[in-house]
């Protein structure tokens, strides 16, 4: 699903050039649920962009099922997000002034789906969240779990092949947040690959494959046989 | 274009910042409703002073005598002198350009102290000479009675025609002046008719206020000899008034002994040329309105897009967002470029309401006070073409455009990452 050889990516402040990717190597197979950990400074956040296709890189390739991801013009860009990539943010990011149901539809909004169609495919997925009730609230009338499970409707009514979520439990008390993972882990047995990015070693435990990052490089790769013993690190840590 | 979802978001973005919005679209506002009743002023000045000088024959030249500034054929300067009677012929004459030829003399006004009595009513007013063919050059509507003929002249009869105001404080409101008696310098005439002007230009005093009596008679009745003292001559079709103007006073001068370079001795006014002068100055103050009036209309948009920036500043993380879930840049641009035309066309549009219904109250208000006051106010209806309200119309919605297209543009250059990264 995701292949990603030699890729380099440094920042330009000022007369200042900042390498924040180093040369990064990185696979990712369909169905995976993969966590990307890191301490600040390490090039997680930049890696997810590139992955969103929310910022170019340098050096390097980037493959999408199986389409390179290089130099894509806004549009493009924007087109593929839509229907390959589905968002969760830690602020959750709904728009204030639309109510649940529409901040769900607004991905189909881009597709061109008529009002009526995407309203009712919307309202299904809040359903399958548990939140039918809540379709007609806006986002301030709603807790931070609530909001969150909104945005995951809307992260997947679009059908997307990958979920991406940027500490999607960053604003959210412990109950709820694996309450959130196991929304997520669901999302993943029915198929979609998931990659979360956290700096939570008990989330990040929840997944099935945790890259951990240094310095623009990856520092190592915990896979699912491994992952009692990274909890019992992070226990002793 | 007409999903409800982006007229939602368009509502929504501009009620969020209700005073900025009221504020930036009062400025589209104001900028259009000063054009508009700039326009329509300007319009109604123009329609005000031709209406007093539409009919008014504009193909017409008067002229008048002065002492002579150049001593000449043995005359010296400073001599007065007089046209006569015989000039009109003589003109006929030499200048057959000429359409109409009349004279028209001044009678005495008693020093500002009445001159015309009856029985214990009085009055100062002006007593003019006049000849039948004067009204073809500035007509007026007779409301009773008739204008002067050509018998009055021949018989030297002594009648008179009086104006309105004469009317008025000369006889009850009830009373028909018809047959009636007025004595002017002391001599009685039987009044024949009552006029009304019909343009506002007035020669020697205002129509209203006058009484014409035949120009023979008041040759005969004051003493005039065969003096005459002004002229007005109409250029016939084709003809420019300035050519003839020329050659009346060569022959004129020509007659009198005037040296020819003498510019004092025979004054002239020329109607056709006051009349282009007039239009030159209508253009100036339209062009003065257009310019006045778009230099505030752009001020307002700057104002639009001023705000609009202000707008993408603070929902630049929304956009971001829209960005990251598919929003291509193009759905961006369009809905920020309809938010600033939506706002300059609703406040212009207004804007132009408002103006247009100025004017209309104006108009209304002065077509109810025409009948009562005769002022010599310049000024009648007030008015937009169509062409100039769909134009400023079209150039709101053009500046909308470009007023959206800066912030527009600013806003897809900022990456959904920087945007979703502010906090």
């Amino acid at each position: 699903m995701i292949q990603i050889s030699n890729l380099h990516k440094s920042y330009v402040m000022g007369s200042n050039s900042l390498h924040v990717l180093k040369g990064l190597d990185l696979d990712i197979d369909e169905g995976e649920f993969v966590s990307i950990m890191g301490s600040s400074g390490s090039g997680k956040s930049t890696l997810l962009n590139i992955l969103g296709i929310l910022d170019d890189y340098d050096e390097g390739s980037y493959y999408l099922g199986g389409r390179l991801m290089q130099g894509l013009n806004e549009t493009k860009a924007a087109m593929t997000r839509n229907e390959m990539i589905g968002f969760i943010f830690q602020s959750f990011n709904l728009i204030s002034f639309k109510n649940a149901v529409e901040n769900v539809a607004l991905p189909l909004y881009y597709q061109k789906v008529s009002r009526k169609k995407r309203n009712l495919i919307a309202l299904e997925y809040l359903d399958r969240l548990g939140l039918k009730e809540w379709a007609h609230h806006l986002p301030s009338e709603m807790s931070g779990g609530q909001k969150q499970r909104v945005a995951i409707a809307r992260a997947l009514i679009s059908k997307p092949k990958i979920i991406l979520a940027d500490e999607p439990t960053g604003a959210l008390d412990s109950t709820t947040s694996f309450e959130v993972m196991d929304i997520l882990k669901e999302i993943n047995d029915q198929g979609k690959t998931v990659i979360i990015v956290t700096h939570e070693h008990d989330i990040a435990a929840m997944t099935k494959k945790i890259i951990r990052l240094k310095d623009g490089v990856i520092e190592e790769v915990i896979k699912n046989g491994e992952l009692q013993m990274f909890k019992d690190r992070v226990r002793t840590e | 274009m007409f999903d409800i979802d982006r007229w939602n978001e368009i509502w929504n973005a501009l009620a969020k910042n209700k005073i900025r919005s009221l504020l930036t679209a009062f400025g589209v506002f104001w900028g259009i409703f000063m054009l508009i009743v700039m326009a329509g002023a300007g319009k109604g000045l123009e329609n005000g002073v031709s209406e007093g000088i539409a009919r008014f024959a504009t193909n017409s030249a008067f002229f008048w005598t002065d002492r002579t500034a150049e001593p000449y054929k043995g005359f010296k300067r400073g001599r007065y002198w007089n046209m006569e009677a015989e000039d009109l012929v003589y003109l006929r004459n030499n200048v057959p350009e000429i359409e109409y030829i009349t004279p028209k003399n001044f009678g005495g006004r008693n020093n500002g102290g009445p001159n015309v009595i009856r029985g214990k009513k009085n009055g100062a007013f002006n007593v003019k000479g006049d000849y039948p063919d004067y009204v073809k050059i500035d007509p007026c509507t007779v409301l009773k009675g008739r204008w002067i003929n050509e018998m009055d002249i021949r018989d030297k009869r002594k009648v008179c025609v009086i104006g309105e105001k004469v009317f008025e404080q000369m006889f009850d409101p009830k009373e028909n002046p018809l047959g009636q008696y007025l004595k002017i310098s002391g001599v009685y005439y039987q009044v024949v008719g009552l006029i009304k002007p019909e343009t506002r230009i007035n020669i020697n005093g205002r129509t209203e206020e006058s009484v014409s009596i035949p120009f023979t008679t008041m040759l005969q009745t004051y003493n005039m000899g065969n003096q005459v003292h002004f002229l007005a001559i109409t250029a016939k079709k084709g003809v420019p008034v300035t050519v003839v103007e020329e050659k009346v006073k060569e022959f004129i001068k020509k007659k009198h002994s005037i040296a020819p370079t003498d510019l004092q001795a025979l004054n002239s006014v020329n109607i056709e040329k006051e009349f282009k002068q007039m239009s030159g100055l209508f253009l100036g103050i339209q062009i003065l309105t257009w310019i006045v009036g778009v230099g505030t209309l752009l001020a307002g948009v700057i104002g639009v897009s001023n705000i609009m920036l202000v707008i993408i500043k603070e929902r630049t993380k929304e956009i971001g967002v829209q960005r990251a879930i598919g929003a291509t840049p193009r759905t961006i641009i369009s809905q920020i470029m309809l938010e600033s035309v939506v706002l300059t066309t609703v406040a212009g549009y207004i804007g132009l309401s408002l103006g247009v219904g100025l004017l209309e109250l104006v108009n209304k208000v002065l077509e109810s006070t025409a009948g009562k006051s005769d002022d010599n106010v310049f000024f009648t209806h007030p008015e937009v073409s169509l062409t100039v309200a769909i134009s400023a119309l079209a150039v709101l919605i053009v500046a909308g455009l470009f007023a959206g297209m800066i912030p527009a543009t600013r806003a897809i250059k900022i990456k959904p990452i920087d945007a979703l990264r502010e906090e």
